[in-house]
């Protein structure tokens, strides 16, 4: 409670914010807040995701960004009331959705009971790897894994052509 | 440049023991949490502290840019190639279980290929194009 209080406190903050280098550092501490809220539900693999990919990295990456743009957010000119009823009608009905859920750790609703149990108790006779997030990531969801590569691949390719300047359009010049 | 020297050395000790963690995530994936995306970030960070403090020639001489774009495509072409190699097997595609004596041995050499090659991918990417951003910086 206390880490989801401090995160609508964060959130409101980067709105208020003009500044886009505290906007920077203020989305990395979200994703801090977010990475040990992944603790407490108990997901370490997705914890450990969020606090080097979005409070590391990124927040690198957006600070070299900021480097080559400016540092102000410059004043919206459009008055803010559409997107905040277009977000408040989203939020609600996404709060709505979730009335729609089984209770939280609850044991018997569909993915628990489908593939879940088939994943946690086959993982370790077939094939040997005690980490089940690993086996599943790697073994049984190959595809998966082997398409968020490419989207990293791919958009890795996008950003360096987007952002490399090569010699030979300099030498045209 | 001279008040630096406080982070200079202490990031002298941090670096080979952020790498090794980096290792470590990587391969006691299958223990604990962690495998190739975090570790190949945290290893890609390694490389952007170094190059931060240190400046950025000295990191480009000491991983040179080709070297960043060609593991790029090397680990997703690791990841293709582990699915193939299982084709070979004759198993289903990324089905690895004949790729060694037996199933248990096989299931954990082509775990361990595929965290590697997301491992190449994931660092490969991410300081590339750091060296992107920080190149058009400089001029």
């Amino acid at each position: 409670m206390v880490l989801l209080t401090l995160m609508a406190v964060v959130t409101i903050s980067i709105i208020r914010v003009r500044n886009l280098f505290s906007v920077v550092i203020l989305s990395s501490i979200y994703s801090f807040l977010m990475a040990s809220v992944m603790i407490v539900l108990d997901a370490v693999d997705v914890a450990m995701t969020e606090a080097s990919v979005g409070a590391g990295i990124s927040t690198v990456l957006m600070l070299g960004t900021l480097y080559l743009t400016k540092t102000t957010e410059t004043v919206p000119a459009h008055s803010p009331v559409l997107p905040l009823f277009v977000a408040i009608g989203t939020g609600a009905a996404l709060v709505y959705g979730t009335f729609g859920l089984p209770p939280f750790g609850i044991g018997n609703t569909p993915f628990h009971t489908h593939v879940s149990a088939i994943y946690l108790g086959s993982s370790i006779p077939e094939t040997g790897i005690v980490n089940v997030v690993t086996s599943v990531l790697a073994s049984y969801r190959g595809y998966d894994t082997l398409g968020e590569t490419t989207v990293i691949f791919t958009a890795g390719i996008g950003v360096l052509l987007l952002l490399k300047r090569f010699s030979k359009s300099t030498k045209d010049k | 440049m001279k008040l630096d020297v406080i982070l200079r050395v202490s990031v002298k000790f941090f670096l080979p023991f952020m790498l090794l963690f980096a290792l470590y995530v990587q391969f006691h994936g299958d223990f604990g949490p962690g495998g190739g995306f975090q570790a190949g970030v945290i290893a890609a960070a390694t490389i952007v502290l170094y190059a931060i403090i240190f400046g950025l020639a000295p990191t480009i001489r000491l991983v040179p840019p080709i070297v960043v774009e060609t593991m790029i495509p090397l680990g997703v072409l690791i990841f293709l190639g582990v699915g193939f190699l299982s084709f070979l097997t004759g198993d289903n595609y990324l089905n690895y279980s004949h790729l060694a004596h037996d199933q248990i041995h096989g299931q954990e050499l082509g775990v361990l290929l595929v965290e590697l090659g997301v491992l190449i991918t994931v660092s490969g990417t991410m300081v590339a194009i750091f060296y992107a951003l920080a190149d058009r910086g400089r001029s």
